[in-house]
């Protein structure tokens, strides 16, 4: 979406937000992917989510890994700080940015490569601090940066362009986040903007650890016939259990979903994620029929894409550690320091 | 030279041997023990107990705790020193051994020196093979004794170990009362404990009294020496220096020996920093699934502007090497403690040493440095702690608090804390919002005023403030670049960085003999017993120079005051001479005026082992 630079005059269709900001205003650097690389989608995915939920865009914290997908924080927001940090590492790097100030928006990120290899133990305990974040696996089964080889994410039978089949068993970051509690498990394609942002922008209203892989296609390493995460495959695959729809508080009042089709689901704030259900007995707060279905339909050979699963009442991060509410970075020093008396006393005690 | 010279904190012993000062032949206030023990039985709180009491009746002590790496079963020694003229340092000559544990009497019995004593438990004989014509064997049976007294195998195996303090207190002196006092506030909120605790103390107290001439030559007596200082280990006091500076948060993976310093930091921060109303912390502690992690959570909170550090060992610095690159490179504020221990490799994890000099100067890949702090004793790592954070702001890059396993897990006797209630923090050069709406255009590693350190921005402060942070290539405007020039630009100012951190560490502390024309050096851990070596050397006719490094890159007074001296003996605690090539690389003085003394089993430098090296070394190359 960025692959080309664009003229500094507004085009009339640019509607502005309500924060008078337009869609322009959420972008950021020209892109240096491949041009057709599934990760410029997500991040035109990103922009829309963040334009659509009046996001301020200095108020984000964008942090990223090593690899292709890593590169693409340049290339949203440009008025946010960014930080591409070490090779799977940047949970530990968006923890503490969370620790120092809770009031920033965290969009963080990463790869299968990233998220999946080097850095899988990482995502793992991300997840279980439950910090709160959006977390964007840009998952296309191949390292491109390196020129090709397997991720763990790539299926069995899968081959890279050079004709070698992959026989390791996968990394599914969907079955992986739920099965270790995470609170937020979602997955879409890059290709499906129309499912994609929605579940991004619910991502950005959970409190807590979201994560959503989106299977997003390597044009140069992986998109061809044989590979299991190339456009082609991927359209035909994909399996939309759960249709959804992000709903921010303020244009509550819709219309379109008839009562009996959409299952709604109120975020924190206040505003709403609706899953429109393929299967009507499809539960989103179920953890274990979450793992079943992705299962099921992994075992029919399609993707289970869709808000899978949402937990709302898990504390985060900072809940779970009783955090003040002010971020730590800005408080007074005055009521950091305990001061000389108490280090009188203290030394006292010690005598 | 900008040396710091500095008072003596005690004068030189009075006498030439400095022992053995009075008439009779007694060395009153001038011995050291050590109870040999299993870990796991609950002896470290009795010997807490010997120790305090000791520095309660005003006399300077120091306790060694020698101990495995392992939770119960395996040998472990507590080593106590008492010094009237206020030496620190372990000594390896024991006048009087404890030996609680069977497994290593052999061991324990060979390293009473000659004409000392023995205390063993006698509820089972002593194998006669072992015992020695110059040692005086003291047997109580203090296992028989708390089997007939106390109830429970827990109760039995806990009050031997106060059985042996009694008969200890009896033997050189220690004043029972002040032993009370302190078991009394130790058991506060538990009476039923007193009880047992001061049965068990009179169980060997009475029986000493009554079976052997108390007190022995080696005794106690009240002195007024300890007045104004406390007893306290350097995790401890590091952890209330993160918390005086404003630290808001601490990651860590737990590592022996750094552990104790967060468990310490959250122990403050829970009576310091919860609100009592809501219990709203002003804090975040995050145990890290690693080391790796531990540094990133370090880092991002930097970044974010909070104070954050986290505390480790060897292991933990090899594996946050690329992080630490990281915020090298991108110049963010970062405090690590590194409390050493024993490497290589897991090496010996309950033991200590200097190992990790040259890991942490240049730590990670690439061309690096690092601003690095080298206490010398609890004291110091609050202060240095406190210091560190302010330096890593304003210089934007990781800085190291360099403390040992001696340091940290052993309480030592310091000068009380003081904290002057005018302080505040240095944040460094970080742009307001109204700072960043009035410039032109913020560009994040532009250097304007030649310090080589640029003006940063937070997160979320103001849209002008935004730029890209990357571990890659980046041109002064943090844009990415594979630029010949623009890189060396910003390397080159990383260097001039560091070069004016050399100014901003605390300088060297010197103090001058008279009459020296050699000198010593040392740091950290090794201050100790290089004072005592030093005072009883000149004593001996050999007067030296002492300079003790304190900071890292070194100040400029370092490379003055080694060529000031045709020798210069570097006393230091690994294999390698790993100060010595520190010293060698970064001032470039010939390697044949430094002379390396290395001592590097792993327990703590005595005076000794410094005396020796000089003497010998002396004796090899003729002056």
């Amino acid at each position: 979406m960025t692959s080309i630079a664009k003229p500094p005059v507004r085009h009339p269709a640019l509607h502005p937000n309500a924060l008078g900001l337009t869609r322009r205003d959420y972008e950021g650097a020209m892109s240096t992917l491949c041009a057709g690389c599934g990760h410029d989608s997500v991040t035109a995915a990103i922009v829309q989510a963040c334009h659509e939920l009046d996001v301020v865009p200095h108020r984000v914290a964008k942090l990223s890994g090593i690899g292709c997908s890593s590169k693409t924080t340049a290339y949203f927001l440009r008025q946010a700080h960014g930080f591409n940090s070490v090779h799977g590492r940047m949970p530990a790097v968006a923890t503490g940015v969370s620790a120092a100030n809770r009031e920033l928006a965290i969009i963080g990120v990463s790869g299968d490569g990233d998220s999946l290899s080097i850095g899988l133990g990482q995502l793992c305990h991300a997840i279980r601090r439950n910090v709160r974040m959006l977390y964007v696996l840009e998952n296309n089964g191949v390292y491109g940066l390196t020129k090709g080889q397997f991720s763990a994410s790539a299926d069995v039978g899968s081959k890279a362009k050079r004709g070698e089949q992959n026989r390791q068993k996968p990394i599914d970051p969907v079955l992986l986040a739920l099965t270790l509690g995470a609170t937020f498990v979602a997955r879409s394609f890059s290709g499906d903007k129309a499912q994609l942002v929605p579940i991004l922008k619910a991502a950005m209203r959970h409190e807590g650890f979201a994560l959503v892989d989106v299977i997003s296609p390597c044009v140069t390493f992986n998109d061809h016939e044989g590979s299991t995460k190339s456009y082609a495959s991927t359209r035909e695959r994909q399996h939309e259990v759960a249709p959804v729809d992000f709903v921010p508080i303020t244009h509550e009042i819709r219309a379109s979903y008839a009562p009996g089709e959409a299952l709604t689901v109120p975020m924190h704030d206040g505003s709403l994620v609706r899953f429109r259900k393929l299967a009507e007995d499809y539960d989103p707060t179920d953890r274990d029929a979450a793992y079943a279905t992705v299962k099921r339909v992994h075992e029919q050979g399609e993707v289970a894409t869709g808000l899978l699963y949402l937990e709302e009442d898990a504390a985060d991060m900072h809940a779970l550690n009783h955090t003040i509410a002010a971020p730590l970075y800005d408080l007074p020093f005055e009521t950091l320091c305990p001061g000389s008396a108490a280090l009188e006393e203290l030394m006292r005690e010690l005598e | 030279m900008r040396g710091a010279r500095v008072a003596r904190l005690f004068p030189d012993p009075a006498s030439a041997n400095g022992r053995n000062g009075d008439g009779d032949g007694d060395r009153v206030n001038d011995f050291a023990f050590k109870v040999g023990t299993v870990n796991g039985t609950g002896s470290a709180s009795a010997n807490s107990l010997l120790l305090q009491s000791i520095f309660r009746m005003g006399i300077p002590v120091t306790g060694k705790n020698v101990f495995p790496s392992n939770i119960q079963g395996l040998p472990t020694w507590y080593e106590i020193r008492v010094s009237r003229d206020g030496w620190t340092a372990r000594t390896p000559d024991f006048d009087l051994i404890v030996a609680m544990n069977p497994a290593t009497h052999e061991r324990d019995i060979a390293e009473v020196r000659s004409g000392g004593w023995l205390l063993h438990d006698s509820s089972w004989p002593l194998d006669a093979s072992l015992l020695r014509d110059d040692v005086t064997f003291i047997g109580i049976p203090l296992g028989r004794m708390c089997v007939e007294a106390f109830s429970g195998g827990r109760e039995r195996t806990l009050m031997k170990n106060i059985a042996y303090a009694g008969a200890l207190a009896a033997l050189i002196d220690l004043d029972l009362d002040v032993v009370k006092d302190a078991i009394r506030a130790e058991f506060a909120k538990k009476p039923k404990s007193i009880d047992s605790n001061f049965l068990a103390l009179h169980l060997g107290y009475d029986y000493a009294k009554a079976n052997f001439a108390c007190p022995l030559p080696i005794r106690l007596e009240r002195m007024d020496a300890t007045r104004g200082h406390v007893l306290m280990d350097g995790n401890t006091a590091a952890a209330l220096g993160c918390v005086y500076a404003g630290a808001t948060v601490g990651a860590w993976y737990p590592i022996t020996p750094a552990t104790s310093l967060m468990d310490a930091f959250g122990r403050f921060c829970a009576r310091y920093r919860v609100d009592a109303g809501t219990g709203e912390r002003r804090y975040c502690i995050v145990q890290a699934e690693d080391e790796l992690a531990a540094a990133g959570v370090v880092i991002g909170a930097g970044w974010a502007g909070a104070r954050a550090f986290t505390p480790t060992a060897g292991p933990g610095i090899s594996l946050m090497g690329e992080f630490i690159g990281l915020a090298y490179y991108t110049e963010i504020p970062a405090v690590f403690f590194d409390v050493q221990r024993t490497g290589p490799s897991t090496g010996m994890p309950t033991r200590t040493q200097q190992g990790d000099l040259l890991s942490i100067a240049y730590a990670s890949h690439g061309d690096t440095k690092h601003v690095a702090l080298f206490p010398a004793d609890p004291a110091e790592c609050f202060r240095f702690a406190v210091q560190a954070f302010d330096l890593a702001e304003r210089f934007q890059t990781p800085v190291f608090v360099v403390s040992d396993l001696d340091i940290g897990m052993n309480d030592w006797m310091i000068p009380r804390l003081e904290w002057n209630d005018a302080w505040r923090p240095d944040r460094g050069e970080v742009l307001t919002a109204g700072q960043l709406q009035a410039m032109q255009r913020f560009s994040r590693y532009l250097d304007v005023d030649g310090d080589g350190v640029a003006a940063r921005s937070l997160p979320g402060v103001d849209p002008k403030g935004a730029y890209f942070t990357r571990g890659s290539g980046h041109d002064s405007h943090a844009a990415y670049t594979e630029d010949a020039d623009a890189y060396r630009e910003i390397v080159d100012r990383l260097k001039v960085k560091l070069e004016t951190a050399a100014r901003a560490v605390p300088p060297p502390e010197i103090r001058e003999r008279e009459g020296a024309e050699m000198a010593i050096v040392a740091l950290g851990g090794c201050n100790g017993a290089v004072l005592e070596a030093a005072a009883r050397l000149a004593i001996d006719g050999i007067p030296l120079d002492y300079m003790r490094i304190r900071g890292f890159p070194f100040d400029v007074a370092v490379g003055e005051f080694l060529r000031a001296h045709d020798r210069v003996f570097v006393v230091e605690q690994n294999r390698d001479g790993q100060l010595r090539s520190l010293l060698q690389l970064e001032t470039g003085i010939a390697g044949d005026r430094l002379i390396s003394i290395r001592d590097y089993g792993g327990v703590p430098l005595s005076a000794r082992a410094v005396m020796d090296g000089v003497t010998a070394q002396l004796a090899e190359v003729p002056a």
